[in-house]
């Protein structure tokens, strides 16, 4: 028998049962679906973390002090040494270094801002000019800190969109004196409000010169060294030269750690590849359970149709046709209820994009045909039992009974 | 044509060994009517289920056209009835979805006959057996008589050299049963090797020999 023909009578007898054909291929259709939906959503999540760190710079190195070690004491418990810190003159050295695009340094601490009668804390960000295009803010009015040597301590500072609204409310901010700590500091910019980006909140911030902030808070260490790559291919590069430099530049003694963006960014690709993996796998379950719906369903049939296998048997088939007969039924089922699945879960897709327009919610490719797939093979497999069975009918006896 | 050797075939039923066929040797020539009589349980359909080879034995040999089809596996089975054996049921098991041109196109479509030539060849099967006009009706449309047209038509479709039909008036009423029996004895007077079971004395009296079966064993065998 041709396999067309073999597809054209299995279709036949489906058609024969339109109701009973429908409700399985649905049955099929809620497992495809609820895979290609959970998976866009799982796919959505994670490009929604990587865009977030996309935002951040991908070129973007963090240093800093200390080594990263896997035993839970600081190093320098051990050895009575502490570890030695950051300083300015490093960052001026690593922004000098090949491949580097811009290089900033940052302390951060807390601090009261107050103006007249108004004040709060606010975490204080002392750091340079280049540290607004290094973290891929938005200036809203003014200018951001001074470009010139980082060890000038000009009493300027940039106020988040936030610290502003509560110091000025409708009032006029730029050039009028905030004081900080114990020191005046005149304002000549406002950042434009940008909300959460990671967990930091860039409109709770206030921005002096590094410099300054050293001042205030009686240090001569950084907390970070913020380092812009010239590109993604140099950062590998840029990571080894800056370790070198400061291996260099703190006796010989490799003290500090940098962390690239792509690292962090890998773990979190891992993570949620996984997670979408996880209620990938969760939903093919009711596929699974499709599968036996199918099987029951198909072998009320094969009790159904025993005269009709032993005609089939009598006229010349042998136990192969009528096994691929009804494998072929599962199978065309399987096809109907992938399709039915497809359209439901994108359909759904869509809407939930609509519901949540900052989630990219796509069906991932791999998604969608593997769901495909496994509704086929999961039906095929289910048909075996009762196909067999078919196939294995005595004719004699299906034909004797009426 | 049909060589029976010494064939037997027990059924078990409950913890009891029923002899349904004892050591039955039989020898049809090509071109024969042979009608099958007697009670029920006799082994006639026992008989004929081991000639379509639906049933095996449980020893002795059977030859067809001069070949041991005794011991063939399933797909070997299957391709001997497909090609030699047409059978003709009392209940006529025709497939009630499918129309009369498509029950019978069914063995050509297990044989993989390609579908223009099967096309054409139904068309012929169908005005040999007057139902023409038919040929898209579906079984529940057509009258006993009829089916039982469309079964032959059917069993005719692969040209077998032997037909073996179970009580094939047995459903039908006397008249209908008579053009029934002519379109039979048609087919047989064209050279095709006919085997009937049956009750009906009139058909037994019109074959060229009749068999009396009894308690599984041929107690009669002549014209």
């Amino acid at each position: 028998m041709t396999l067309r023909d073999t597809l054209a009578l299995a279709w036949g007898s489906l058609a024969h049962q339109p109701r009973r054909t429908l409700l399985i291929a649905l049955a099929m259709s809620i497992g495809v679906g609820a895979v290609v939906v959970l998976t866009a959503l799982g796919e959505g999540a994670r490009r929604y973390v990587l865009e977030q760190f996309a935002s951040l710079g991908t070129n973007l190195l963090i240093v800093l002090p200390g080594r990263a070690e896997t035993s839970g004491m600081a190093p320098g418990v051990l050895t009575g040494q502490t570890t030695r810190a950051l300083t300015l003159a490093d960052a001026d050295a690593v922004m000098r270094l090949r491949g580097v695009a811009r290089a900033a340094p940052l302390n951060v601490g807390v601090a009261r801002v107050s103006r007249g009668g108004l004040s709060r804390e606010v975490v204080l960000l002392g750091s340079t000019a280049d540290m607004l295009e290094i973290r891929h803010m938005r200036l809203g009015q003014g200018r951001y800190l001074p470009p010139g040597p980082s060890n000038q301590a000009t009493p300027v500072c940039v106020l988040g969109e936030r610290i502003r609204a509560e110091l000025f409310g409708a009032g006029n901010a730029l050039g009028e004196w905030v004081r900080i700590g114990d020191r005046r500091f005149r304002v000549v910019g406002i950042l434009a409000s940008q909300g959460q980006q990671m967990g930091f909140n860039t409109d709770e911030t206030v921005a002096i010169p590094v410099a300054a902030a050293q001042q205030l808070f009686n240090t001569e260490s950084l907390f970070r060294i913020l380092v812009e790559a010239r590109g993604r291919a140099a950062v590998p590069e840029v990571r080894a030269s800056v370790l070198e430099l400061l291996k260099t530049r703190h006796e010989g003694e490799a003290d500090v750690t940098v962390i690239t963006q792509d690292a962090v960014l890998a773990t979190f690709d891992r993570i949620l590849t996984a997670l979408t993996l996880a209620v990938a796998g969760i939903a093919a379950i009711s596929l699974g359970v499709a599968g036996v719906l199918i099987m029951n369903v198909m072998l009320v049939s094969v009790a159904q149709r025993r005269s009709e296998i032993g005609l089939l048997k009598a006229l010349g088939a042998p136990a192969a046709s009528v096994r691929r007969l009804f494998l072929a039924e599962a199978g065309l089922i399987s096809l109907l209820g992938a399709a039915g699945g497809l359209i439901l879960g994108l359909a759904a897709s869509f809407a939930l994009g609509r519901i949540y327009p900052a989630l990219p919610i796509i069906p991932p490719l791999w998604a969608v045909a593997a769901a495909v797939a496994t509704a086929l093979v999961a039906g095929m497999l289910f048909a075996w039992l009762p196909a067999r069975r078919a196939a294995k009918l005595d004719a004699a006896l299906a034909l004797a009974r009426r | 044509m049909i060589e029976l050797d010494r064939l037997s075939r027990t059924f078990q039923v409950g913890d009891q060994h029923v002899h349904a066929l004892r050591e039955v040797s039989l020898s049809i020539a090509a071109g024969e009517f042979v009608s099958i009589m007697g009670p029920s349980g006799s082994g006639k359909s026992t008989l004929l289920n081991l000639l379509g080879l639906l049933d095996r034995p449980d020893s002795g040999t059977y030859r067809l056209d001069g070949a041991d089809v005794t011991d063939l596996g399933d797909a070997e089975t299957a391709r001997v009835r497909r090609e030699k054996i047409g059978f003709v049921f009392q209940f006529f098991h025709l497939v009630p979805r499918l129309t009369a041109a498509g029950n019978v196109a069914l063995p050509m479509l297990l044989a993989g006959v390609a579908p223009a030539e099967r096309k054409a060849r139904v068309a012929q099967l169908l005005a040999d057996v007057g139902l023409s006009e038919r040929a898209d009706h579906l079984p529940s449309q057509l009258s006993g008589g009829q089916l039982q047209r469309v079964a032959i038509a059917r069993a005719m479709s692969m040209s077998p050299a032997l037909l073996l039909a179970d009580e094939p008036t047995g459903n039908l009423d006397r008249a209908t049963g008579r053009e029934v029996l002519a379109l039979l004895e048609d087919l047989n007077q064209r050279g095709m090797t006919l085997i009937v079971v049956t009750h009906d004395q009139e058909i037994g009296a019109r074959a060229g020999r009749r068999i009396v079966m009894e308690d599984g064993r041929v107690v009669e065998d002549g014209a």
